[in-house]
């Protein structure tokens, strides 16, 4: 390969520079920034502060109230990716095979995503009202008196059912271009190979589309942790205390509302080692399953 | 190994649009059978609608004697072999061959056999554990066959299975599947557009043109005996010439030349004659057939292609490398390999043709 040349050494770092100045600026600053105060305590009306050392990471990892939100927000960074996987991977394998009225019905599943986190948390909000949301009058046909905002299980059931439904039509579309462009040739193949069709799926279908759902599952994975704060926030605002919240809600919470941005610096960076740890992890390990064309 | 039985198939999409109209063709044990015609013609969709892919909107089709209208793909007893392959791209070579054997429950030691077997009659065996991306086209080829080979099915259907191969290849590979099907003696129905790959490997070709069957028939008879200008003009490299013309009483007018042949008066006054290029011999006397005006000459090697016109209609013949041709010559062609169609339904007509005897002037006449 020819590589290109430069007249000047300065001028592919100026073609850089915008690149590198949006990250460094809206990444690496604060990043900094925030291992820097996660290392004092700040005082709460700005009046300095004192360096501590390790406290706040002592702090808030012998709390028992943040481990129990980092147990809820692994739980429902597993449920919603999963379930969000899943539902658009059912409906994109589904819609592929309408063929009439085909694009009317995709637009329709697509045009959730247009929808902003705090209005789908707000619309799903409406779903689960005590006394308008039809969800709710629809468990009480079951003899389930739901009580979203008040009791701890009925609010994670409406937090990861909006957050899911948020994020299907992503997942529907990438999973449903995936399967687009599988050759129709190597399906039918396998249909003259291979009679029952969940066995086809397992050994045709889903290997074809791992790339798709390896690049969803990242995607989905973060989207939980952090794009779900909108809807989150709309659900326990001004609610009664005992409320599920993700790690994310809670970095904003003590930062925000309880004025302690020392250790909720703290907590932001744990949160980024757990993220980077855990995206490494995937790259390595499961990206070895996927199949790239 | 089994006969496939095509009874009154039709097929008609929503809209009402016809792809394949009232095909009936009879295929015995072990035989090859090519459907060929040009794209759109319903070579395909017939064979997909043998292997289960396309529904049948009406007809019967029989494999080995059972009716297989509403028989899944797989349990058709079938194996295709797709124009672009096909092979699952997840799984190596072994694994490709394997899968349809795995999947009908075939022990494990059967299927290693049976892999082993056809990777050795397909020359694979050094590719098995790789991957499709990594082979070249015609080995990719030879794993398509071999994914069909290992299932020992009752019919191999083929779609258009060497067009994706550059002509070199596709003229080895061509001869190594008639080798094959002959070794294995497997009934094969095979779809090409290629009118080479459908005469070289055909026992019985069936020639479609609009979704309808022009003509069955050994590649020799359908060569020889064309039943149709469509058979005529598209079986034949290079094609058979197609002049249209008059059948007048002394023969027969082309443009402002009369070709003395006799036949007899006919009934239909507009008629087409064809003859073959190879069957053109060029001549000066004056006394021989209608007038050629030579346009150009391709040179082949071998021989020449010698084009021009006859009463302003194309004709093409071929000529030794020697020939040298003129601006101005008579054509003949022996009369026996004179064909007449009625230009107005394109069908041969079944009349002898019997030489005139000279008498007189043959100087070109007025018609």
């Amino acid at each position: 390969m020819k590589r290109a040349q430069f007249s000047s050494s300065l001028l592919p770092y100026l073609f850089l520079a915008p690149q590198l100045a949006v990250i460094f600026i809206f990444f690496y600053w604060p990043s900094a920034e925030a291992i820097r105060s996660s290392f004092f305590l700040e005082d709460p009306f700005g009046f300095g502060s004192t360096f501590v050392g390790f406290q706040n990471y002592i702090d808030t990892l012998t709390s028992p109230e943040y481990l129990g939100i980092a147990a809820f927000t692994a739980l429902f960074t597993v449920l919603v990716t999963f379930f969000s996987l899943a539902a658009g991977l059912l409906l994109a394998v589904k819609a592929d095979k309408v063929i009439r009225g085909s694009s009317a019905y995709k637009t329709l599943l697509i045009s959730v995503y247009a929808i902003a986190p705090p209005v789908a948390g707000l619309i799903g909000m409406m779903f689960f009202d005590q006394h308008i949301g039809p969800f709710v009058r629809l468990a009480a046909l079951f003899g389930w008196e739901m009580k979203v905002g008040l009791n701890y299980w009925d609010t994670t059931f409406a937090m990861v059912f909006v957050a899911v439904w948020k994020q299907i039509p992503y997942n529907f579309i990438f999973f449903l271009s995936g399967l687009q462009s599988i050759p129709a040739s190597v399906l039918e193949a396998a249909v003259i190979d291979c009679r029952n069709g969940l066995r086809r799926f397992w050994t045709v279908l889903a290997p074809l589309l791992t790339p798709t759902a390896f690049f969803l599952l990242i995607i989905n994975f973060t989207y939980a942790l952090f794009d779900t704060f909108g809807v989150i926030d709309v659900m326990v605002k001004d609610k009664a205390a005992n409320n599920p919240i993700t790690l994310t809600y809670k970095v904003y919470m003590d930062g925000f509302r309880g004025n302690d941005l020392g250790g909720s610096s703290a907590q932001s960076v744990i949160l980024m080692v757990v993220v980077l740890v855990l995206t490494v992890f995937q790259f390595r390990f499961l990206e070895r399953r996927v199949h790239y064309g | 190994m089994a006969k496939i039985d095509i009874d009154h198939v039709f097929k008609t999409y929503a809209g009402g649009a016809q792809a394949v109209r009232d095909v009936s063709i009879s295929i015995r044990d072990g035989e090859f059978i090519v459907l060929v015609g040009p794209s759109g013609c319903g070579k395909s969709t017939l064979l997909r609608m043998v292997a289960g892919l396309e529904e049948i909107s009406a007809g019967e089709v029989r494999i080995g004697g059972r009716l297989v209208n509403n028989v899944e793909p797989a349990e058709r007893d079938i194996a295709m072999v797709f124009q672009n392959y096909a092979l699952y791209p997840h799984m190596s070579v072994r694994q490709n061959l394997a899968y349809g054997l795995k999947n009908r429950g075939t022990p494990k030691p059967e299927i290693e056999a049976r892999v082993a077997e056809a990777a050795r009659m397909l020359e694979l065996e050094p590719y098995l554990d790789r991957k499709p991306r990594a082979l070249s086209g015609g080995q990719r080829q030879r794993v398509a066959m071999g994914r069909a080979i290992v299932r020992h099915p009752a019919a191999f259907l083929f779609d258009e299975p060497l067009s994706n191969l550059d002509a070199k290849l596709r003229v080895t590979m061509r001869g190594e599947i008639k080798r094959l099907q002959r070794r294995l003696g497997t009934t094969s129905l095979y779809v090409t557009h290629d009118q080479l790959e459908a005469m070289t490997l055909a026992d019985r070709l069936v020639v479609l043109n609009k979704g309808e069957i022009e003509q069955i028939g050994t590649p020799l008879e359908i060569y020889h005996e064309p039943a149709s200008t469509f058979v005529a003009s598209f079986i034949g490299s290079p094609a058979m010439n197609l002049l249209q013309g008059r059948s007048t009483e002394n023969g027969f007018a082309i443009g402002p030349d009369l070709w003395r042949l006799a036949t007899g008066p006919l009934d239909d006054a507009a008629i087409t004659i064809g003859f073959r290029p190879e069957d053109v011999t060029f001549t000066r006397d004056m006394r021989a057939g209608p007038e050629f005006l030579l346009d150009y000459v391709e040179e082949l090697g071998a021989q020449k292609l010698v084009h021009g016109t006859v009463g302003g209609q194309a004709v093409s013949a071929t000529a030794t490398a020697e020939f040298q041709p003129q601006e101005s010559m008579r054509l003949t062609v022996p009369e026996h390999r004179i064909f007449l169609f009625s230009t107005a339904t394109g069908k041969r007509l079944r009349t002898p043709i019997t030489p005139m005897q000279p008498a007189g002037d043959f100087s070109p006449v007025k018609a």
